[in-house]
């Protein structure tokens, strides 16, 4: 998905965020799409700018979630507002990773021969990250975009339950046999 | 709660509150006795388990207070396959809390079968190996399973084979559900001729003992069970335990030292107590029961030195942490048109049999195993690792990934581990725990024999898989065992003082008052799944220890 080089600012609202990060007409494909979750991300964006990213640094983090857990015919990590978890996460449980993430940013930029990687077309990022698969930080974004596509959805990520949906995870917590296919009688 | 000091001279100290030491605690304070339980994790949410969350993440990231298993960062261990290596950092870990590893394990329940208390007499033993038969028969501990099934709350099937230990009264209740993992093993049971039997699981399947039915949330092995179905010692022994009035649960009390006088006799124990700065107390006790698990307990003993004992308390055989068994496993993925949804229910499902009886001469490896079902369980480890065959990223890992989701059926095998003089737990020499206690070193290297049997149950899985009907299969690599949860041997029973730490009763033959009761004991260790045994071991252990103190002398 090509993204549009258009400058953050610390009172961007999450709506904006999200609608930026794509082309006017993906912007309104996935308007039309998920009317819900759009609308729901606007409603949240009072709860303003981020929390140990600037949002330069997000939107960067951001566009690598939506290359490791892509938006297809299906929802993706943008959807999910994985970066929203990512950036809870690393002043709670994760807070540990915050060195890095720090490193990371010098090692991204350099991987991008010093432009952003959000501003990268999406081929080539897809090649950036190929090239810096084995690096600690590649690693602890895309283990941070799973959990954020997979963890209840109180903490900032899977938005929607949209990673659980798309896993057919049932989070009821109390079943009744049969579960599955092959135990019903 | 009945409150003592330290002061007072407790009857029995038991250290560790899990499978062997909830019971001794129960059983010795109903028989009037006083007791002091210590536990070196938090109280977990003992007696409002409705408060136990379902939160992958919060799960995998618990704070101090919420741990259910042990912290690496202040109970640190390391690793290494033979003595002649310098240890590395380990990955071993067990639960640590009040209920012990009962609080979140998968429950499974099986016997131990009569022959499996003999193996030497029966199947011969093997050169350089410690395979030797129990001081103790099947019969002296049958009376007691059947009490732990009971008094506890087990489910199983009432199914007559040689495959499975005879229940004169059968189980208490209905096994759990089978699952769709269990009807895909019935469908490769009736093409391969092999008998599969629900899961055998501390899990109650009806209202028993005011505690309410599994309501198969699927959120089970790793978890507290919030609506108090899963039998641990938490729901279904320390509370009996405490309503006595005669028993004091102190939870977060990290016991460093079993303390011994001139004559060599135990006095109490010393341990650190973390909601008092971690401040030094020393429990006085005309007894001390040892319950801290396969790896603690040695190590406990081998920090109790002192100028009587110099090479560690109750070792004068040596073998203190020797012949250390964590279990091998192994297995197969089999991926499946439709849903199984295995993340529903009990994560442990259906056990095939066939392969657990000692075959020798037919498989050409010593031991066997149980074969049982398990699915993906969780949204989070399914995401992270669950997929086969696939990127780790990218549109080709999410394709994968929602195609493979509910389908899979992982095999896991259950295999017997020769018992081993140079497996061991011990002190390391350079890494210090967070309260400056060497750290524990496990030492273990499965023999060939072990790995042949591993390898049999991957080849076995991957028929299972295939004539249930997968269309893809994975077979893992055969991989030797690390640590884990099920650690036996360490500390094993016997009749002779100079190659056991303790006799037939629990005893240790070097200190007349000290017992341990735990998986430490057990001299072979059955097809894994250890803690049946440790529950019945240690009801009658305990009813030995009740005689024997009611007639004044425990020195049986």
């Amino acid at each position: 998905m090509p993204a549009e080089a258009v400058p953050e600012t610390v009172n961007d609202s999450r709506r904006n965020f999200l609608l930026k990060s794509f082309s006017a007409g993906a912007a309104a494909w996935l308007a039309a799409t998920w009317p819900a979750e759009v609308a729901a991300a606007e409603a949240a964006q009072k709860m303003g700018a981020f929390t140990y990213f600037t949002p330069e640094q997000a939107r960067e983090i951001d566009a690598m979630a939506a290359q490791i857990y892509p938006t297809t015919d299906t929802p993706g990590a943008r959807e999910a507002q994985v970066i929203y978890f990512i950036d809870l996460a690393l002043v709670t449980f994760a807070a540990d990773k915050q060195p890095v993430y720090a490193r990371g940013f010098g090692e991204l930029s350099q991987a991008c021969g010093g432009k952003s990687f959000a501003s990268l077309s999406g081929d080539e990022q897809i090649r950036v990250l190929t090239a810096i698969e084995k690096s600690a930080f590649f690693k602890a974004v895309r283990d941070d975009t799973v959990m954020g596509m997979f963890a209840s959805p109180q903490h900032g990520g899977n938005f929607r339950k949209i990673g659980w949906q798309q896993i057919q995870f049932d989070d009821s917590l109390n079943f009744r046999a049969p579960f599955g296919a092959y135990d019903k009688a | 709660m009945k409150k003592y000091q330290p002061s007072e001279t407790v009857d029995f100290v038991v250290i560790g509150s899990g499978a062997g030491g909830a019971v001794m605690a129960k059983q010795l304070a109903s028989n009037g006795f006083s007791v002091v339980v210590l536990e070196q994790g938090p109280w977990g949410a003992y007696g409002h388990e409705q408060d136990y969350n379902k939160d992958e993440l919060i799960n995998r990231f618990p704070s101090e207070e919420d741990m259910l298993m042990t912290d690496p960062k202040r109970q640190p261990n390391t690793f290494r396959r033979t003595a002649s290596e310098k240890a590395v950092t380990g990955h071993h870990s067990y639960g640590c809390v009040v209920g012990g590893g009962t609080v979140t394990y998968g429950a499974s329940s099986w016997r131990h079968l009569p022959w499996e208390f003999q193996e030497a007499s029966l199947f011969g033993t093997m050169a350089g190996t410690g395979v030797a038969d129990w001081p103790i028969t099947y019969d002296e501990i049958e009376p007691f399973y059947t009490q732990a099934e009971w008094e506890i709350g087990n489910s199983g099937p009432n199914i007559k084979t040689p495959l499975l230990a005879a229940i004169a009264q059968g189980y208490p209740m209905e096994p759990l559900p089978l699952k769709s993992s269990g009807a895909l093993f019935e469908v490769a049971a009736k093409k391969l001729n092999l008998t599969v039997v629900p899961n055998v699981a501390a899990i109650i399947t009806k209202p028993w003992n005011g505690r309410a039915a599994c309501i198969n949330c699927g959120m089970c092995s790793g978890y507290g069970c919030q609506v108090k179905a899963r039998s641990s010692s938490a729901v279904a022994l320390l509370p009996y335990a405490v309503a006595t009035g005669n028993c004091e649960i102190r939870a977060h009390s990290y016991v460093r030292e079993i303390s011994t006088d001139a004559a060599g006799k135990a006095t109490g124990v010393v341990y650190f107590d973390k909601k008092n700065n971690n401040q030094e107390v020393f429990q006085k006790a005309k007894v001390v029961v040892l319950s801290a698990n396969g790896t603690e307990t040695p190590r406990l003993l081998l920090l109790s030195k002192s100028a009587r004992f110099p090479h560690g308390l109750a070792n004068s055989s040596g073998v203190v942490g020797k012949y250390l068994m964590t279990g091998n496993g192994g297995g197969a993925s089999g991926l499946f048109s439709d849903p199984l949804n295995e993340y529903k229910g009990c994560v442990t499902g259906a056990a095939i049999l066939d392969y657990v009886p000692n075959d020798g001469k037919g498989r050409g490896w010593y031991g066997g195993g149980r074969m049982t079902a398990r699915g993906y369980t969780s949204p989070i480890a399914y995401g992270l690792s669950g997929v086969h065959d696939a990127p780790s990223w990218g549109a080709g890992y999410k394709k994968a990934l929602m195609e493979q989701a509910n389908r899979k059926l992982y095999i896991a095998n259950f295999i017997s581990q020769m018992p081993l003089e140079t497996n061991m737990v011990d002190l390391d020499p350079d890494v210090k725990d967070a309260w400056g206690l060497p750290a524990m070193r496990i030492t273990t290297q499965s023999h060939p024999n072990d790995m042949k049997g591993v390898e049999f149950f991957i080849e076995k899985s991957v028929e299972v898989l295939k004539a249930a009907g997968a269309h893809t299969v994975w077979a893992d690599a055969p991989r030797d065992a690390t640590g884990g949860a099920h650690a036996r041997g360490t500390c094993r029973m016997g009749n002779d003082p100079r190659s056991s730490v303790v006799n037939k009763y629990h005893r240790a033959h070097d200190v007349p008052n000290l017992f341990i009761v735990d998986g430490s004991n057990m001299v072979t260790g059955g097809r894994n799944h250890p803690t049946m045994t440790i529950s019945a071991l240690a009801f009658r252990a305990a009813e030995h220890l009740v005689k024997a103190a009611k007639s004044g002398n425990v020195t049986i």
